[in-house]
């Protein structure tokens, strides 16, 4: 099978805007091995961490597929009404969930869960677990659904048809399906959203790739999303990750998420 | 009458002599409404050229903020797969900024309407409405992209504190941080 992709790559080698991609493609592959060579060399030592937050890629270059994004969530610091990671979200992405409403958008929310015998309660924020073996893409009929080299999971709207099979099929109620246009005021230029289409958190793909921090992670006031590359051991999530024993929403469907969370009822 | 003498000469209508006098007299009035039919005709063929640079519409460019990605005729065959391309990259790669972003072609080729404001695509006056409205092609992309660029854009913001922060350099980018601040005023 032909794959559109590359054979777009020979034309866009005759373009200088192409060449320009090209070149930092080139880039990215010789940084990388020359980071591998240092953890080789000096025992554990990465080039990915810049100021803890493991980020380092520059916009114009591909990203990492060694990465693996992930988030840690510590319950014990997320307090039942706090929604402002939610709200954050609503205003980095440009969607709006009428209250009480069970068919609008909604990249994020808050869910509060109490074990009925102990009475021990929690407030998860849940939005996509950007699972390791994501059921949404394995249904998707079109491969709208698509997880990205660095463990991203988002649909490309482009060939999404809106079947919302991968709605059915998302175990965390993860993923909406827009039934209305967006009103121009609402638009953001880099989450676009359409009539008909299926949509969900895609980890802020758009900071992530200029190197920042997911909006919801960067608006707790209590600092209790801690967002990184789950693949690097020096990362400050990884280092979190081996100290506290962490969980994820139903382990037991394997699908293996990219958000963790300190306590789960 | 093809003779050596005539070569060159408009053949004249069955049964005319060309020596007889009368024969002469409507041979010039055949041979001016001949030049007069092709004076015409060089006439139209002109005037359609010239028309023809006249009502191609001009995209709107403001080339202080940036070069053009290709030459203007390259870009009317192939803009749409520049921007397909450059789609997947951004989907796939993660591949953002630069010359061939939706950002960067949304900069320089904003137009501003009476208030100062960059138009949607609602209005006529958008510079890829200007084109399609002519061609009669409706594009479907801004059922979802936003139309314009928006200086207050979270997006943007984004995109500039990486830059301010030194997260993001080059070239390409100094130039995408002009566009984006000059959006901003």
């Amino acid at each position: 099978m032909t794959d559109p992709h590359n054979s777009h790559e020979h034309e866009e080698a005759r373009r200088n805007n192409g060449a320009e991609e090209l070149d930092a493609a080139r880039r990215a592959f010789l940084r990388n091995s020359a980071a591998a060579g240092v953890v080789a060399l000096g025992g554990g030592l990465t080039l990915y961490t810049i100021s803890g937050e493991a980020l380092a890629k520059k916009a114009e270059e591909p990203l990492d597929p060694k990465k693996r994004w992930g988030m840690l969530i510590d319950t014990s610091k997320c307090t039942s009404g706090c929604d402002k990671c939610v709200e954050a979200c609503k205003k980095e992405n440009g969607w709006e969930a009428k209250p009480g409403s069970r068919t609008d958008v909604q990249w994020i929310r808050k869910v509060d869960v109490k074990d009925p015998k102990t009475g021990f309660l929690a407030s998860l924020p849940v939005m996509c677990q950007h699972c390791a073996n994501p059921p949404c893409v394995d249904v998707c009929p079109t491969g709208a659904s698509m997880q990205r080299a660095d463990g991203i999971v988002r649909v490309n709207m482009h060939i999404c048809i809106g079947c919302r099979y991968c709605m059915m099929a998302c175990p965390y109620k993860a993923r909406s399906f827009v039934h209305e246009d967006i009103p121009e005021e609402r638009k953001r230029f880099h989450a676009p959203m359409g009539k008909g289409c299926v949509t969900s958190c895609d980890f802020c793909a758009h900071r992530v790739d200029v190197g920042q921090i997911p909006a919801c992670a960067e608006a707790c006031p209590e600092g209790a999303m801690l967002f990184g590359d789950m693949n690097d051991p020096e990362s400050a999530l990884s280092k979190r990750l081996r100290e506290i024993r962490s969980y994820q929403i139903r382990a037991d469907l394997g699908t293996d998420n990219g958000i963790r969370y300190t306590r789960l009822p | 009458m093809n003779r050596a003498g005539d070569a060159g000469r408009i053949p004249l209508p069955h049964g005319v002599n060309a020596n007889d006098k009368a024969g002469g007299k409507m041979r010039a009035l055949w041979r001016r409404t001949i030049l007069a039919l092709l004076a015409g005709v060089m006439a139209m063929l002109s005037g359609m050229a010239a028309q023809a640079g006249d009502i191609a519409p001009k995209v709107p460019i403001d080339k202080s903020k940036g070069s053009c990605v290709l030459p203007g005729d390259q870009m009317r065959r192939e803009h749409m797969k520049i921007l397909m391309h450059r789609r997947d990259n951004t989907l796939y790669k993660g591949i953002r900024g630069g010359k061939a972003s939706f950002s960067a072609c949304l900069t320089c080729h904003m137009v501003k309407d009476a208030q100062g404001k960059p138009v949607t695509i609602k209005s006529p006056k958008h510079f890829c409405r200007v084109c399609h409205d002519f061609a009669a092609v409706r594009p479907d992309c801004w059922s979802c992209h936003k139309s314009v660029p928006e200086a207050g854009d979270a997006g943007n913001q984004a995109m500039l504190k990486g830059f301010g922060s030194g997260q993001v350099k080059g070239r390409m980018f100094a130039q995408l941080r002009d566009f984006v601040q000059e959006g901003r005023k």
